[in-house]
């Protein structure tokens, strides 16, 4: 149990999935102008996330990796390198079904969040927190935590961006750093300041 | 031929998928810390962009609207299985050092986007080096952004000694920052300023002017 806490600490704050491994930019830069937008993009995030990292810890270890089809008799059978291809098709197939779901028993969910499920598909933190559960080698346990843990800092860090960029339009920037420019300049201190949660442990 | 060129230059400096279109960015501040690996992600950056663009672009005609996104999708995992299969037989070290960043050039916005927004559009050739170009004008930015951390945050570029550090008996004493994650965006940071600073149409106007000061009569 603590060691889940721990990971689930580590995943939110060290390992943050933006500010520490840079996955899911694009969508973190474009879509951090307004804190309601970065507050919905933030909470889908977590929901996918913590959907597709256990689902795909269950079809690495039970379909890819190397001897995982001895239940099926092929013992000698080793799948893995269609990894990539299964994850990208499972979070795509994932997020489909949850935006159908959503659209017909949760309407005012599907309202908030239905502009962005489509964008997950492509954010590469998605992705890359499956990539790193197959390279930690996760029990189904832990990937569910890691997966819930990465969101919620992958959040974390986006609603502190824009909450910061929404003071930021008022100030007076050198016109060559404007937008972009700045926004780059203030992830980096964002990350400098994450980084100093490095070497906690519980 | 000069639309070769053009289609081929364009997107290094005037059009620069990084630094205007902010596209493909998470993989260019993570592996930028060694000059070398960043070279090994650059040509797999340009390679799986040119061929994905030339096989969206020979099947444009036979995708239909509605799935095309999957379509493209399966065609860059399969180019980016390759790339990983070949790195991990021939550069071990290398792809260990990368981890899941090959793996991440599925997801990557500068692929998707050039099979979404030309290759669909254009004939298979004009695709295929549209999709060299965008890949070098990714790689700019990268090997400028991991020269400078190497160079200064270790004192070498591609393992070799330039600077002889303090700690080794020489006159050097590296900044430590520029290993470290955070200096990736202020150097993209920067490197943003500069261009823009050259090429002012890429200017973004701000969304509230400061107003100038009072004159003295006024105050009075």
């Amino acid at each position: 149990m603590e060691a889940l806490l721990s990971l689930f600490i580590r995943a939110i704050f060290i390992e943050n999935m933006a500010l520490a491994f840079f996955l899911g930019m694009c969508t973190f830069l474009a879509i951090s102008k307004k804190i309601q937008a970065a507050l919905g993009l933030g909470i889908a995030v977590v929901v996918v996330l913590t959907i597709t990292v256990p689902v795909n810890n269950l079809i690495y270890n039970y379909l890819l990796s190397d001897g995982a089809l001895a239940w099926a008799g092929l013992p000698d059978m080793d799948l893995s390198f269609l990894g990539l291809l299964s994850y990208i098709g499972v979070i795509a197939a994932i997020v489909q079904i949850l935006e159908m779901f959503l659209d017909r028993f949760v309407p005012a969910l599907y309202n908030a969040l239905g502009v962005f499920l489509p964008l997950i598909t492509v954010n590469c933190a998605i992705l890359g927190a499956s990539l790193f559960m197959v390279e930690r080698d996760y029990t189904f346990a832990e990937s569910v935590v890691f997966g819930a843990g990465s969101g919620v800092g992958w959040a974390l860090a986006i609603v502190a961006l824009a909450g910061i960029r929404e003071k930021l339009k008022y100030s007076d920037v050198p016109e060559g750093l404007q937008g972009l420019g700045i926004t780059f300049i203030i992830v980096g201190l964002m990350s400098l300041g994450f980084m100093s949660f490095g070497g906690i442990d519980i | 031929m000069d639309s070769v060129k053009a289609t081929l230059t364009t997107p290094i400096f005037r059009n620069n998928p990084i630094a205007l279109q902010i596209l493909g960015i998470c993989s260019a501040l993570a592996v930028t810390s060694s000059l070398q690996v960043t070279l090994v992600m650059c040509v797999a950056l340009t390679f799986v962009c040119a061929f994905s663009n030339l096989g969206v672009s020979i099947i444009r005609r036979h995708i239909p609207g509605s799935i095309r996104i999957i379509v493209q999708m399966v065609i860059i995992a399969s180019l980016v299985i390759v790339v990983d299969q070949f790195l991990k037989a021939y550069a071990y070290a290398i792809s260990k050092q990368l981890s899941v960043f090959v793996g991440l050039i599925i997801t990557n916005c500068i692929v998707m986007g050039r099979a979404e927004a030309y290759a669909m559009k254009n004939p298979p050739l004009p695709s295929f080096i549209d999709g060299i170009g965008n890949g070098l004008g990714y790689s700019v930015v990268l090997i400028a952004v991991a020269v400078v951390r190497e160079l200064f945050g270790a004192g070498k570029l591609m393992g070799f000694e330039i600077l002889p550090l303090v700690t080794e008996g020489g006159w050097y004493n590296p900044n430590g920052l520029l290993l470290l994650p955070p200096s990736a965006f202020f150097l993209i940071g920067m490197f943003i300023w500069a261009l823009r600073s050259v090429q002012k149409e890429q200017v973004e106007e701000p969304d509230f002017k400061m107003a100038s000061h009072t004159t003295v009569r006024e105050g009075a």
